[in-house]
């Protein structure tokens, strides 16, 4: 992905990251949400994970965040009224995020960097077989094809077990959204 | 190009300005969408160390299986996470989490 690119959508998702937690009003909050998963999808499709992109502004930017604001809606939810912040939570919590921010700069500064090798497709294409050899000898990434032969081949019971595990929350949901009659 | 240290610097950003909004902010739902903000920092480390070590000149896929189970798992959990808040909103009237000390020792 070429530099300024890269930048454009890692500064969209901080600013919408930072806007999230500074905002007062939660729709406000949860709209800066979505243009935060907007630049993180960006940075996904830059990174030839075009499956994965799509699936975030689907999923996430689509999905949850209405869910987010639909239940901000059926709440009623203000504007958030000031109130003093207690003091120990808020240098304890600042600190714990410096420590983490300055750990991070110090890794990354002692590590050897790394720049991607451009993807070669036409080489890849020995290693594959059928409609995926076919599109690679023609120079495409055939990401969603790639995709779903692991997911369907070698994550198999994952994806099974992911299954039941939305049923249950589906289920969990409706359990806890019924109201008690006693 | 950027390389792999300034993906892994952003979402190192973003993963810490998640984790501030959910020490600093009192509102249970935006704590909530900070959470799915730091496990989004996490999916974009995921896939840009999934791009940058490739495999036989593909990326490797088994990280962005990774990503696709995260995403999943972080969408049931918003769904029961959201239930939780809506039952709690109907018992207490409130989602200030300094309203809610019940469970305090």
């Amino acid at each position: 992905m070429p530099l300024p690119l890269f930048w454009f959508f890692a500064i969209l998702m901080l600013v919408g990251g930072l806007a999230v937690i500074s905002l007062r009003n939660p729709v406000a909050a949860a709209l800066s949400m979505v243009a935060s998963f907007v630049g993180l999808a960006g940075l996904f499709i830059g990174l030839n994970a075009y499956l994965v992109g799509i699936i975030q502004i689907l999923v996430y930017a689509g999905a949850i965040m209405v869910l987010f604001l639909f239940i901000i809606m059926l709440l009623d939810l203000k504007t958030e009224e000031k109130r003093a912040p207690k003091v120990v939570p808020v240098v304890g919590g600042l600190g714990i995020v410096l420590a983490f921010t300055i750990q991070l700069i110090g890794v990354l500064g002692k590590t050897p960097p790394k720049e991607s090798e451009p993807l070669d497709l036409v080489a890849a294409a020995t290693h594959q077989t059928g409609g995926i050899q076919e599109t690679l000898k023609d120079d495409r990434l055939p990401d969603v094809n790639l995709v779903g032969d692991l997911m369907f081949t070698e994550y198999n019971l994952p994806l099974q077990i992911v299954g039941v595990l939305l049923l249950v929350a589906t289920v969990g949901v409706v359990v806890l959204s019924k109201r008690q009659t006693a | 190009m950027a390389g792999l240290h300034s993906y892994l610097l952003v979402s190192g950003l973003l993963f810490a300005i998640g984790l501030a909004g959910v020490v600093l902010r009192r509102n249970i739902i935006v704590v909530f969408m900070c959470l799915e903000l730091m496990l989004s920092a996490a999916n974009l480390t995921l896939v840009a160390f999934s791009r940058f070590n490739g495999v036989n000149g593909l990326p490797d896929y088994n990280g962005q299986m990774l990503v696709f189970f995260v995403i999943t798992v972080a969408a049931a959990e918003v769904a029961v996470g959201l239930a939780i808040i809506v039952a709690l909103y109907r018992a207490r009237q409130t989602i200030h989490t300094d309203d809610l000390t019940s469970m305090r020792g």
